[in-house]
């Protein structure tokens, strides 16, 4: 039975699963929008919501500790009454309106939000059980890598994607020699143009990282630790240490079992919903429609999580804004700050701005059909300022004009905007 | 303890106690501050926490570095005393500070 007319809302129990980025900012969300019931935010990590991205970078070279790492204090979550329970959700029964936990017990709700995240792709290879062999997606993952840096001489790095890259940057500050083996056929194929690929090659070649493309390894070797990285191609690579970073995949499990829509993630709308009116999905595990681009996202970010929070909080608080973010990422690597605006996808012409053939400093942008569609900026933030701005009014600049790095970026912007 | 203090572009005041070493940014995500979402956690990466200082404290918040300079060149709404909140750290020194938020972030 529902009363909600004498005291707004107080007697309503929110349930979050989860406690990352989208959880901690679906909680402070709810609190600025005033709702009024208990929030509960349930997790197996054992751990309050923390950053995410330091991982690979600061907190990997040692820069930062664990403390630094929280969204925010312990004191925020009890000052605004948002509960941090500790255990596994196991199943959502959408008839009743409760979840089950792993101990047994269970919870009710009245609205639902899952922030269930992803989890790494593990390589179905032999000798992955190996002490040594390492993942990279949470806290206690880079607590295990840095317990064994002091006896790491030499790291292989599975996968030449953000997190396989960083984590080969992070190591090297630290001395450590790295290969690094990546599948396709160049760096970062999945998400850049070959001129983005090759600078990143470069610049991790000229830090003594090495860097082996078009290669598959297929099993892990060592007595009780890994010793070494044995490839399709015969060749094999000493090892201390292995970390493998290929890809992550959506948690929607729990959602598929209780008859949710899920595709490469939980489906929701443009408001976070998913079918179910009660129960809305944020961050890495949200495959969301966006009707701009009439085409379905599954982002892996902060910015993204964050945002997608935002809204599914407003949603689940009664209102109907929906979400038309400009996707943006960024990734730490040495002295390079790289800040990417939009999604590159599909482009079929690549302008560069600046030299990505010498020096630390370029820009590339993306188009489709003559319209920008992302940019990609290295050590470039006025430019990605630019793009994003760019993006946003849906405006295209002239590629010519952009190509011309004596042309400053504030003359771009007057030309664009008038 | 000391305060510092935000005020929104509609004029809405927020009086919040000051932690020492911990940035302007993290003190308006932990006290709820509208506008500040630190969305890139203090990278100074998104240039989402724009902030405009009361002219009597810019002195105070310290020096800008470059990347932040550029981020700030481009930022709409921009003033001689824009800064972003995350590059500021605060400190007791501080005690008293006024920060206008712009009407909208990047």
């Amino acid at each position: 039975m529902k009363n909600s007319t004498s005291n707004s809302g107080q007697d309503q129990v929110c349930v979050i699963v989860g406690a990352s980025h989208a959880a901690a900012q679906l909680a402070t969300s709810l609190r600025q929008k005033g709702w009024a019931g208990a929030i509960r935010m349930i997790s197996d990590e054992g751990r309050l919501p923390y950053q995410r991205p330091p991982l690979s970078k600061a907190f990997l070279a040692g820069e930062t500790d664990a403390d630094s790492l929280a969204i925010r204090p312990p004191a925020f979550y009890a000052k605004h009454q948002i509960e941090c329970v500790s255990g596994k959700v196991t199943a959502i029964n959408r008839r009743e309106k409760t979840l089950t936990l792993a101990d047994g017990n269970e919870q009710r709700y009245d609205k639902l939000a899952l922030c269930t995240g992803t989890r790494v792709i593990r390589l179905p290879i032999q000798g992955k059980e190996l002490a040594g062999v390492h993942d990279l997606r949470s806290l206690a993952d880079v607590e295990g890598i840095r317990r064994d840096l002091p006896r790491t001489r030499r790291a292989v790095i599975i996968g030449g994607g953000y997190i396989g890259l960083e984590t080969a940057a992070s190591l090297r500050k630290q001395g450590i020699e790295v290969v690094v083996l990546e599948r396709a056929e160049r760096v970062f194929q999945r998400v850049t143009a070959p001129a983005v690929s090759a600078f990143y090659q470069r610049i991790h070649e000229e830090a003594g990282v090495v860097i082996h493309t078009d290669i598959a390894a297929t099993a892990f070797e060592g007595e009780e630790r890994v010793e070494r990285v044995v490839c399709a191609d015969g060749t094999s690579y000493p090892a201390d240490m292995v970390i493998v970073g290929i890809g992550v995949t959506p948690n929607s499990e729990l959602a598929e079992a209780a008859g949710l829509e899920t595709n490469n993630g939980i489906v929701v709308d443009e408001y976070c919903q998913t079918k179910d009116r009660d129960i809305v999905a944020a961050g890495d595990c949200a495959n969301q429609w966006d009707p701009h681009s009439g085409q379905w996202r599954r982002l892996e970010s902060v910015p993204n999580a964050m945002e997608q929070a935002k809204t599914a909080a407003a949603t689940l608080c009664g209102e109907r804004s929906p979400q038309n973010s400009l996707p943006w990422f960024w990734s730490d690597q040495y002295d390079l700050k790289l800040q990417i605006a939009g999604l590159s996808q599909g482009y079929d012409q690549v302008v560069i701005r600046g030299n990505p053939d010498s020096g630390r400093s370029f820009a590339a942008f993306y188009f489709r059909e003559g319209q920008l569609i992302a940019a990609d900026c290295v050590n470039r933030s006025p430019e990605f300022m630019f793009a994003k701005k760019l993006l946003s009014q849906k405006t295209t600049p002239d590629p010519t004009r952009l190509a011309d790095d004596t042309i400053t970026v504030r003359n771009l912007m007057e030309e664009v905007t008038g | 303890m000391g305060y510092m203090t935000f005020i929104e572009h509609d004029g809405t005041r927020h009086k919040v106690e000051i932690e020492a070493d911990k940035s302007l940014m993290q003190h308006a995500a932990d006290n709820m501050v509208p506008g500040i979402d630190a969305d890139c956690g203090g990278e100074c990466a998104c240039g989402t926490c724009h902030v405009i200082v009361d002219e009597a404290w810019y002195a105070k918040t310290g020096k800008i570095n470059s990347s932040e300079q550029q981020m700030l060149e481009m930022t709409p709404e921009g003033a001689p005393t824009s800064r972003l909140a995350c590059q500021i750290e605060i400190t007791d020194a501080l005690d008293g500070l006024v920060v206008h938020l712009p009407e909208f972030q990047m």
